[in-house]
């Protein structure tokens, strides 16, 4: 991926400010079809997993008091793993984007909700809503590229730092809730002196109190509770925090980074009308393609492409958007980024590792070693996914 | 017109007493309950208790209903089993009333017509379906044994003081025989010399008629009910030759906007407005001017506003979380603070304006945008 306007194949090129205006009107249209059937099926729906989620939670809780006993410590752990990625993705990420704000419910809605995850909900609102859905990959402006610690894009001046960046990828997997809290205080930026400093303190103590909150439910309480059982207890809170944490990295990675997927510079997006903006948002993020556990699992970022077009639709109506959505990208002759979970991840670490490089690296090597051929060597098509 | 002092306060502080734990207990409570919280976070324990009975709850009150019956041909009589939290009511009061209708909570507010102190713990709501009304005909068509609503604790100062008057008159029309209702069915026996003045487009409309009728054929109290199909309109004149000592009489109004008003005016006119108490179910809507562009601050939602809709309707469409209580300016529970423009009150067409950094207090049921403002919500 390069920022948009420099790829050699510019995706949108053959598209006339008219037609991007079209587009827009289309996906208007698919979105106020939904909002128009908006109703109690969809309260239904999140009402159904919020209760489904805290059951599975008590319930594996409950049966980790035994822990020691393997089976349950199975069982339970795999409970726990996924009542946290629930809780974090189809229920916590989506009520906090205000898709069910709709119910006028005060205990499902995005000013009232807080999740299991170490950023405190009304910081990760701010820098995921107001910054990484408004500057969807913009280099320089979304800090989801690559989290500010990796070179995501050829468009990164590379620097030695970068070769650690498949460490640093995977540390940031294990640790991703971790990871995720730190980047929402924003802390290079408060390091260049751009942030204010009481803000910043205040928020650190805020981030600091939840992680106290989260660690002694986790790794103090809930074991003691377990008595003999309490370290084998640990261990599974542990596991499924860990599995969590990578679950979910693996998913948003997906989201952005596979192959295929366009960035944009920060002048492209100046006085974007509202089809350009959806355009960035239909060539900024990439689907995984899959069955409704799936999409379930995934807190329906499965559907990453609608989610950006569409971020406070209910999630449980994406799969119902996409083919519109995928039948108007291929009207108007646009890649539809999409692939299997494995294939997906696949791609997203193959360019973590691919970019922790100079990026003529690899054709320089392969230069050395063959240079007698180079005359004959032609320029490699940019990599696509299969739409 | 006076605003008789209630005990609802008295009441609730009975029960709470009762249900305070003993000295020694309180520091092991509060132990376990911090323990909850901890083992909880980030829910709150109540939040699990609620998957297995949401009535269970001392934080949230909820109710269920137990019986839908038919009173007339658009009107129905609910009776709910209230959660553990209800602090009872004094009769006259109404209580607010959450449902989901269509996936999105609505509230409304309706007097209680129940007996005080059944067996099974119930209260009872009658509600009449207004043409194109989203709540009262969900409850009166579509509502079914099992619902669970939200609830609110009762309020409202339309009630009887503790020993009622010697001479009483109720003057209602419509569904606002129901918290006169309320009043009878656990007061009459207080009651000296009683007359129900009730108006209905006919007599198959008459909500309770069996029973109001039973009242009045054993001289309980006198009822004269007005059919204003055929005998028209209640009109200031009229009182006088169907009530001959009405200027005896301590009065409990309710009905709709043009009954009260006329009350009002006729009661106003002759300097009685002490004797005279009303409960409006809708304000009086008088002023509409030009809207503008409301802002929720604390909610970071903007969105257009007409000069008519109150902003509590505003900001509940565009999925804010409004504070709301009787939705008709009598109980501040709406009360936010206006940080910035102006909003006009419906009722009296005042304009009200704040200044960036001001924080003038407005009632959101009642306040339509005139012009660009921010409100606190
Ligand atoms: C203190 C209090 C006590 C109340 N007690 C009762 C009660 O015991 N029984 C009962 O049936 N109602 C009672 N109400 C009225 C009730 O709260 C609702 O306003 C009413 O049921 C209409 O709600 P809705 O959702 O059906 O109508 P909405 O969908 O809100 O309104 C639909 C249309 O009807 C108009 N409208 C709204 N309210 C009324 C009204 N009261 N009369 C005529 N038109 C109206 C609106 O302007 C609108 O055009 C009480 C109201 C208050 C404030
Ligand atoms: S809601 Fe009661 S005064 Fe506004």
């Amino acid at each position: 991926m390069t920022a948009i306007q420099r790829l050699p194949l510019d995706p949108t090129a053959h598209l006339r400010a008219e037609d991007i205006e079209a587009i827009g009107r289309e996906l208007d249209a698919i979105r106020d079809a939904v909002l128009a059937t908006r109703g109690e099926a969809d309260a239904a729906y999140i009402r159904k997993v919020i209760d489904a989620q805290r059951k599975v939670e008590l319930a594996s809780r409950a049966v980790l008091l035994v822990s020691l006993f393997p089976p349950a410590w199975l069982a339970g752990t795999i409970g726990l793993s996924i009542s946290k990625i629930l809780e974090n993705m189809e229920i916590g990420h989506n009520v906090m984007h205000g898709q069910w704000d709709w119910m006028r419910d005060p205990k499902i809605h995005s000013t009232t909700w807080e999740w299991d995850n170490a950023s405190p909900s009304s910081m990760w609102k701010h820098s995921h809503n107001q910054i990484h859905h408004a500057y969807t990959n913009v280099l320089g402006k979304d800090n989801d590229l690559g989290y500010g610690i990796m070179r995501v894009d050829e468009d990164q001046r590379w620097s030695p730092f970068y070769l650690g960046q498949p460490l640093w990828n995977f540390l940031n997997a294990c640790l991703f809730e971790y990871g995720i809290a730190a980047y929402d205080l924003e802390i290079g930026k408060y390091l260049k002196g751009r942030k204010d400093k009481a803000e910043f303190r205040q928020q650190v103590r805020d981030v600091m109190a939840k992680i106290k909150k989260q660690a002694t439910r986790d790794y103090v309480l809930h074991p003691l509770l377990s008595g003999p059982s309490a370290l084998s207890t640990l261990g599974a809170n542990a596991t499924a925090n860990l599995v969590r944490n990578w679950w979910t990295h693996s998913v948003i990675m997906c989201g952005h980074f596979p192959t295929g997927i366009a960035t944009f510079t920060k002048t492209s997006i100046e006085g974007e009308t509202r089809g350009e903006w959806y355009l960035r948002q239909m060539l900024g993020a990439g689907n995984i393609s899959g069955g409704k556990l799936l999409h379930l699992m995934t807190g329906n970022l499965s559907f990453q492409i609608e989610h950006h077009l569409y971020p406070d639709l209910p999630s449980n109506r994406y799969a119902e958007v996409a083919p519109k959505v995928r039948e108007v990208f291929e009207r108007y002759g646009l890649p539809y980024v999409t692939g299997s979970l494995p294939r997906q991840v696949g791609s997203a670490w193959k360019k973590v590792l691919r970019l922790s490089l100079p990026n003529d690296f690899a054709r320089k090597a392969v230069g050395a070693v063959v240079k007698p051929l180079a005359s004959t060597a032609t320029r490699a098509e940019p990599e696509r996914a299969a739409a | 017109m006076v605003r008789t002092l209630t005990l609802p306060v008295s009441h609730a502080d009975a029960v709470s007493i009762l249900e305070r734990p003993a000295a020694a207990g309180r520091p092991l409570r509060h132990g376990l309950s911090r323990l909850g919280r901890a083992l909880a976070t980030p829910l709150v324990p109540t939040d699990f208790l609620d998957l297995l009975d949401p009535l269970a709850s001392a934080v949230d009150l909820r109710g269920r209903v137990v019986e839908v019956r038919p009173e007339t041909a658009d009107a129905a009589t609910l009776v709910i089993k209230p959660g553990r939290a209800w602090r009872g009511h004094v009769p006259g009061q109404y209580v607010r009333i959450g449902v989901d209708i269509d996936g999105v909570r609505r509230w409304r507010a309706y007097s209680l017509t129940s007996h005080l102190g059944r067996a099974d713990g119930c209260i009872a709501i009658t509600v009449k379906a207004i043409p194109d009304g989203i709540v009262s005909n969900y409850l009166v068509r579509r509502a079914t044994p099992g619902l669970v609503v939200q609830l609110d604790q009762a309020t409202g100062d339309f009630t009887l003081p503790a020993r009622p008057p010697a001479h009483l008159l109720f003057i209602t029309g419509g569904s606002g025989i129901t918290p006169v209702m309320g009043m009878l069915r656990n007061a009459i026996d207080a009651m000296d010399d009683v007359v129900l003045l009730h108006s209905a487009p006919t007599a198959q409309d008459v909500i309770f008629a069996g029973e109001l009728r039973a009242l009045g054929g054993s001289g309980r109290l006198r009822l004269i009910e007005r059919h204003t199909d055929v005998d028209g309109m209640l009109g200031a004149s009229d009182l006088a030759e169907l009530v001959d000592d009405i200027g005896f009489r301590e009065v409990w109004a309710c009905g709709p906007t043009g009954m009260l008003d006329m009350l009002d005016a006729a009661w106003t006119a002759s300097g009685r407005t002490d004797v005279l108490h009303t409960e409006r179910f809708r304000p009086a809507i008088t002023a509409v001017g030009d809207g503008g562009t409301v802002t929720f601050t604390s909610s970071d939602v903007t969105v257009a506003a007409d000069g008519g809709t109150p902003l509590l309707d505003i900001g509940e469409a565009a999925g804010v979380l409004m504070p709301s209580g009787c939705r008709m300016g009598i109980c501040f529970g709406c009360v936010r603070p206006l940080r910035d423009g102006a909003v006009r009150d419906l009722r009296t067409g005042q304009v009200t304006e704040a200044i960036e950094g001001d924080g003038v207090l407005v009632q959101t049921c009642i306040s339509a945008a005139a012009g660009p403002c921010s409100i606190d919500v």
